[in-house]
């Protein structure tokens, strides 16, 4: 095994011969014989033993998890991650069960173990190889997952045309036909896709050289100095490309504001509806050309910065846990959500506490905290941050799960599944004071909007409107 | 105890000194000084009779085997004990959230191809059973969110008190404890951030700063004062191997003999030395060092990574992380 203990000679004469009498195991064999052997030899895939190993069956994932709550038909983290891989292990005709995919991805299991077992890589591994091994690319279900997972593609051919896409795409007798034919359920609404792409505007405004110099005014505002090494690349994902471009506006402004020039590097998805989908290759794809754009910056010390919280997730954890690419890990250890970035590194509470917003902004807010945000422990950051801003007020509506997570909510047959479990957001929602939503992650902002009929908004919009004139 | 009862308003016992006798959910009688008001109308010390229902789904709770138990510890009341279907029959090994969760919203579930609400169908099933207890003893599932609520709706209909008997973790019990002390913060204002360990630390006898370890990258965070309270062996707080126990964190000093088979006793039940591991603190709760200092001078240790006592042997966990949690509160707020 490979992780075996060495043989250790200074350990070998001592034990087991205490003076009590009482207790003489026979002497553990770590003599010169032992020969470390690879159990399983070089596959190329992580070793994931460790990790079953730690796992001692609390089941604190099992309570923590949003799925398990509403349909007892799901087993629970703990079978999809550390049972079925040992049964995987033992059995080599063992098929990975199909309740795999029931499983959301939301990753709240990673959180909630008190022992550090790797969950949400083992349902990653687990969901495609299931979909590897056991369901048919000629099925509906396979394609209808994959044109989910691949929204990029979609929304890509959506934003050539995007008034005859946002039309055409909550046309009613079109959405009859994708329910019946693909299983997207027709209970939804597609989002608007934005008249000009985030990287258009971007363009339009002057790229990263205007940046620059909007940087550099800002810090001889600040008094800071002029060379001063402050330069972001933004991860601006697909979400704030293609329909909420006034998200990655916002950041672009709340950061220059700071005095930071920001960059905009090749990117293509980040992967996270492709691993809920089980569509790793597909996510691979996109990993082979976001890593070495983002390391290449980062190893110039331009940090990467995500306003989409599964974006971020998905650079920092998923990556170096699924994929090995050269520069990975670096990535992950220097790609931050964009609000955290600035509490490291500015004193952006001071800031806020001083700031005042006015005109639709001045809202109350009903805060949902994302999954994907509470693993990178920044659940509290937005409420912490604006409870103190003038104008405006903020309420946590508590700790449970929008019930969307990404693609999940869409497919017809998880769709009551999805909207049960958003039943408790939605009802917080409702008893909270605000009537705007507010949340960091794009899909969770679909169902608050979907659920609640309320306008919902970015914190970095918020910050915007705070700090910059 | 003060402080706790006004974080926790909806715990009992602050009425008395003694301590209550809380019946477990393997039929034993727990003492305990604080307990939730859910189980209060099932205190041992009372001499009505209870009825405890247990499900045929759910394992973990066998009311028959609790009943016995509890009439052979000599209660002064009589306990029967019946196991019923949980209405929407929910799967062997179904979470206590699945259960807790229909509850609390009241949902709608499907009895003998009938739809109807899932409180009055499971009251209907008991209340063919009672027969005259003034109460009626639950597995600890009734509610999440609104524990209150349930137990209101089930003792309206039942005409009888009802309560829940306390399971193994995960509880929800204690979830919804650590739910009350989390909003007890968010109240007094603390910034609160986990989900991130900390790794690293600067300082000498003083301790600057602390590094917080998220997907490789470190990040720094400062305060005055800092309290440990990373958990005992099993909770990794205090870590062990072949030659040594250690803190991990600040590294500071854990007293153990040096001869790992003195670690622990032959029986399994005895006297192991590893259950008692821990840093050892001065009068102010700041970890020592082997030499009898500080080890920094504002770095404080509350509950389970304290040495010198056995919680499972004693059950004083939860006492001893609560008087030091508080002791070690309030002295690094008093340093401030």
């Amino acid at each position: 095994m490979s992780d075996a203990e060495p043989p250790d000679g200074a350990d070998a004469g001592s034990p087991g011969t205490d003076a009590g009498g009482e207790f003489d195991p026979v002497e553990p064999d770590t003599g010169e014989e032992f020969e470390p052997v690879d159990v399983f030899p070089d596959s190329g895939d992580f070793d994931l033993r460790p990790g079953a190993d730690s796992c001692y069956k609390c089941s604190t994932c099992d309570t923590s998890c949003p799925v398990a709550e509403v349909d007892d038909d799901f087993p629970g983290p703990k079978f999809q991650g550390p049972e079925q891989w040992r049964l995987k292990r033992t059995d080599d005709d063992h098929e990975v069960d199909d309740s795999v995919m029931d499983c959301s991805n939301c990753m709240r299991c990673d959180n909630a173990c008190p022992s550090g077992v790797p969950l949400s890589q083992m349902h990653n591994t687990a969901r495609g190889q299931y979909v590897d091994d056991r369901m048919s690319t000629l099925s509906v279900e396979y394609w209808r997952n994959r044109i989910l997972a691949n929204y990029r593609t979609s929304a890509w051919f959506a934003s050539k045309a995007p008034r005859v896409a946002n039309v055409a795409m909550n046309f009613g007798p079109a959405r009859w036909v994708m329910e019946k034919a693909m299983g997207i359920t027709s209970e939804r609404e597609f989002p608007a896709f934005a008249t000009e792409t985030f990287t258009e505007w971007w363009a339009r405004r002057g790229g990263a050289a205007a940046s620059r110099e909007h940087a550099r005014e800002a810090r001889e505002r600040r008094s800071e100095p002029a060379d001063a090494d402050k330069r972001v690349a933004y991860f601006h994902g697909c979400y704030a490309e293609y329909n909420t471009p006034e998200v990655g506006k916002a950041l672009v402004r709340v950061y220059e504001h700071f005095g930071y020039e920001v960059v905009v590097p090749d990117q293509g998805c980040s992967g996270t509806p492709m691993f809920a989908n089980g569509m790793l290759e597909d996510a691979r794809r996109h990993a082979e050309v976001n890593v070495p754009s983002l390391s290449a910056l980062a190893e110039e010390g331009c940090d990467a910065i995500a306003s989409c919280t599964s974006c971020s997730m998905a650079l920092r954890q998923e990556y170096p846990e699924l994929f090995d690419i050269e520069g990975i890990d670096d990535v992950a250890a220097h790609t931050f959500e964009s609000v955290e970035y600035l509490r490291i590194h500015e004193d952006l509470v001071s800031e806020v506490r001083e700031a005042e917003v006015g005109d639709d902004l001045a809202a109350e807010f009903a805060y949902h905290a994302p999954c994907h945000a509470r693993n990178q422990g920044l659940d509290r950051q937005a409420v912490e941050l604006f409870r103190d801003l003038e104008g405006a007020a903020i309420e946590d509506v508590g700790e449970s799960c929008s019930g969307i997570s990404g693609t999940y909510g869409w497919k017809d047959e998880k769709y009551e599944t999805s909207m049960a479990i958003g039943e408790e957001m939605f009802e917080h929602m409702h008893d909270a004071d605000g009537e705007t939503g507010m949340t960091e992650c794009p899909t969770c902002a679909m169902q608050m909007e979907h659920g609640t009929g309320y306008e919902v908004r970015h914190p970095l919009e918020l910050l915007e409107a705070a700090l910059v004139d | 105890m003060e402080f706790f009862d006004e974080a926790v308003p909806h715990y009992r016992g602050s009425h008395t000194d003694r301590n209550a006798l809380v019946p477990t959910h393997g039929g034993t009688v727990k003492p305990t000084a604080r307990y939730p008001a859910s189980v209060s109308a099932g205190l041992a010390s009372e001499d009505r009779d209870v009825l405890l229902v247990g499900f045929d789904s759910l394992v973990d709770f066998d009311a028959p085997h609790a009943a016995a138990h509890l009439e052979a510890a000599g209660v002064p009341f009589e306990v029967r004990a019946v196991t019923v279907r949980f209405p929407g029959d929910l799967r062997a090994d179904a979470e206590v959230t699945r259960y807790a969760k229909p509850l609390d919203t009241d949902g709608e579930t499907t009895v003998d191809g009938r739809s109807r609400p899932v409180r009055g169908a499971l009251a209907e099933r008991v209340a063919a059973e009672l027969d005259g207890e003034g109460r009626v003893g639950f597995p600890a599932i009734l509610g999440d969110d609104r524990p209150h609520r349930v137990r209101a709706a089930l003792e309206d209909r039942l005409d009888a008190d009802v309560f829940e008997v306390p399971m193994g973790p995960p509880s929800l019990p204690g979830m919804r404890l650590e739910d009350a002390l989390f909003d007890a913060l968010d109240e007094a204002g603390v910034s609160i951030e986990t989900g991130n360990p900390v790794v690293d630390y600067d300082g000498d006898d003083r301790i600057e700063q602390v590094s917080v370890e998220k997907h490789g990258a470190r990040i720094p965070n400062t305060a005055d004062q800092y309290v440990l309270a990373t958990g005992g062996l099993v909770g990794k707080g205090v870590e062990s191997d072949r030659k040594r126990v250690s803190e991990p964190v600040f590294g500071c000093h854990v007293p153990h003999p040096d001869d790992r088979y003195d670690w622990f006793d032959t029986e399994a039940f005895g006297d192991h030395a590893f259950a008692r591991f821990g840093v050892e603190t001065d009068d102010s709760l700041r970890p020592l060092n082997g030499r009898g200092s500080a080890e920094f001078e504002n770095l404080r240790a509350a509950g389970s990574v304290l040495g010198g006592y056995d919680f499972p042997a004693e059950k004083s966990g939860s006492g001893v992380s609560i008087a030091t949690g508080y002791a070690a509160g309030r002295r690094a707020g008093e340093a401030v």
